[in-house]
């Protein structure tokens, strides 16, 4: 049997008193689109750091196509083949939308030229092509969301991480990104997000990891995780469970 | 626009037949500053990390080549390699104490200031290299020496200086080196998620500036046929060496030129005009008058404000 893609193996992380990840198991196959949700403060972005590089974790493994990468930093990580977005949009401001793909293709293509139609490929395909020569910092939310996406996809990544890239869009803007998404993972790359919206969740997971307090309280197909008791409680609270119509 | 840069060059090779030796002087140092300036933007400008301790660098090289010249006979043509080699030597132990443990803003303009301050008073204490009077170069007009009888020779050093440091610069802009500096500049972290080693490229900027900054050490010792450590590392020189990219304008290829053109005559002509009235420091009054100007109206320095004009007249 072939190893998952990614799998990560009893992470913690503690911030001084805050356990803010607590033995930690959850695998992605290859291709496969997995949700990671819960309440805030569960412990998801930094689930996300520690399996990008960015946090060094105090105990558990994280095996990326079937090698440990825990302890490695996250432009290695990002060679390996796994690129993550930020929950806090992160672009080049005074680069141009080109420009802020062209960083993510140069690793792949070092010949500029080469980076930037490939940047230019990846931009069509996000619907950001008439924007290539805008300034990063001019965009509005729903095409820095796209931007965000984009730089990441060209890293040509086998395994993206969306930190809550559907949060903050309208209904129109959240659909057409779900599309998108879809279509990337169409082409093979699977998908680990971050999401609050749960009509993105629902429609796109083919599997959901649900954190609360740092730890794995439950893990299913969407529609199983949604009748879960453990995850109404997480959400709401345990007295809500009994006040809830059945 | 295809034939502004060779058309500019040509006229600064000619120009040294009518000038006076007044100007003459004035042009070297614009291009001196221009040259240093442009080493600076390399790592100041393109790659965002604010040294304030280039000053150092030119220490560096200028002993290197003078101390190597005075006891060996070595030609300052050599020396000025080795001194931009040993300069870079330190460049990199600075940028692995700094990019390492991830030094930002502040503290790294702080590591590079101490660094420069600890050469300067090293140097001033250690006698063999003269100590705090610093070194004489004797006068022989000899070119092997880099001493010529003719300060026109100087200018055309000083051209081929500014020139050389211009061309590494456009020639990184074009490539991946450049271009991921400029994104180091804005988001260091979002630079790794993208798979850009930061540190590594960061230590490149930091080692191709500190070397032409090293050069130009050699060019400074024995323009001025002295050395002293006060002058050749104090914190002084590393500010008339920022001062002129950003102004000019940090990151951009002409932005130091540019710079230097506006600041060294006004710098100059304002020493002789107040110093001949007696009114010595006011010039550095009206230097601060002009860089807070900067800062004020053209933040991203003056190139970038005159090609918008120049683009907005255009269209």
């Amino acid at each position: 049997m072939t190893p998952p893609l990614l799998e990560v193996t009893a992470l913690s992380k503690r911030f001084g008193g805050l356990q803010a990840v607590r033995d930690l198991s959850l695998r992605v196959a290859e291709g496969e689109i997995v949700a990671l949700i819960g309440p805030n403060g569960a412990g998801k972005t930094t689930a996300f750091g520690l399996i990008s590089g960015f946090l060094a974790p105090d105990a558990g493994e994280i095996r990326f196509r079937g090698r440990a990468i825990s302890g490695l930093a996250p432009h290695r990580v990002c060679a390996l083949g796994m690129a993550r977005t930020f929950q806090i949009m992160r672009p080049f401001p005074r680069l141009t939308v080109l420009r802020n793909v062209m960083i993510g293709a140069l690793g792949r293509h070092a010949e500029p030229r080469a980076a930037a139609a490939r940047a230019r490929a990846v931009l069509e395909e996000l619907g950001l092509g008439a924007k290539a020569e805008h300034l990063a910092g001019s965009l509005t939310l729903a095409e820095r969301k796209r931007l965000e996406i984009a730089k990441a996809l060209a890293t040509e990544p086998a395994l993206l991480l969306l930190d809550e890239v559907m949060s903050g869009l309208n209904d129109t803007e959240t659909a057409r990104l779900v599309a998108e998404v879809r279509a990337i993972n169409a082409r093979g790359v699977a998908i680990l997000l971050i999401e609050h919206v749960m009509r993105a969740v629902m429609s796109l997971a083919q599997r959901v990891v649900v954190l609360n307090y740092g730890e794995r309280i439950a893990e299913g197909r969407p529609e199983e995780v949604a009748g879960d008791r453990r995850v109404i409680e997480a959400y709401l609270g345990d007295e809500s469970v009994d006040a809830a119509p059945a | 626009m295809k034939w502004a840069a060779p058309a500019a060059v040509l006229v600064l090779l000619l120009l040294p037949l009518v000038l006076s030796s007044y100007a003459v002087t004035i042009f070297i140092l614009i291009f001196f500053y221009g040259f240093l300036g442009q080493a600076w933007n390399i790592v100041g400008g393109y790659a965002g990390q604010l040294s304030v301790g280039h000053a150092a660098f030119v220490g560096i090289g200028g002993y290197t080549a003078a101390m190597l010249s005075i006891e060996t006979g070595l030609t300052p043509w050599i020396g000025m390699f080795l001194g931009g080699a040993l300069a870079a030597v330190l460049g990199a132990v600075i940028g692995y104490l700094g990019f390492r443990f991830g030094l930002r803003g502040f503290y790294f303009v702080l590591l590079t200031v101490a660094f420069a301050e600890i050469c300067r008073i090293a140097v001033s204490n250690i006698d063999a290299v003269g100590g705090a009077l610093g070194l004489y170069i004797t006068f022989t007009g000899n070119a092997r020496q880099f001493q010529f009888q003719d300060n026109r020779v100087y200018y055309y050093v000083a051209l081929a200086l500014m020139l050389l440091a211009t061309g590494v610069v456009a020639l990184l802009e074009r490539r991946r080196f450049g271009i991921y500096l400029t994104a180091i500049r804005e988001d260091e972290g979002a630079c790794e998620a993208l798979g850009v080693n930061t540190f590594k490229y960061k230590m490149l900027a930091m080692v191709v500036s500190s070397f032409l900054t090293g050069m130009g050490g050699t060019f400074y010792a024995f323009y001025l046929f002295s050395l002293q450590p006060n002058t050749m590392f104090g914190i002084p020189l590393s500010v008339e060496i920022i001062l002129r990219p950003i102004v000019g304008g940090a990151g951009t290829l002409f932005g130091p030129i540019l710079g230097s053109i506006i600041l060294t005559p006004l710098g100059e002509l304002s020493r002789l005009y107040f110093g001949q009235s007696g009114l010595h420091g006011l010039h550095l009054v009206a230097y601060g008058a002009l860089l807070i100007a900067v800062v004020l109206f053209l933040p991203q320095g003056a190139y970038p404000y005159l090609r918008r004009l120049f683009k907005g007249s255009r269209a």
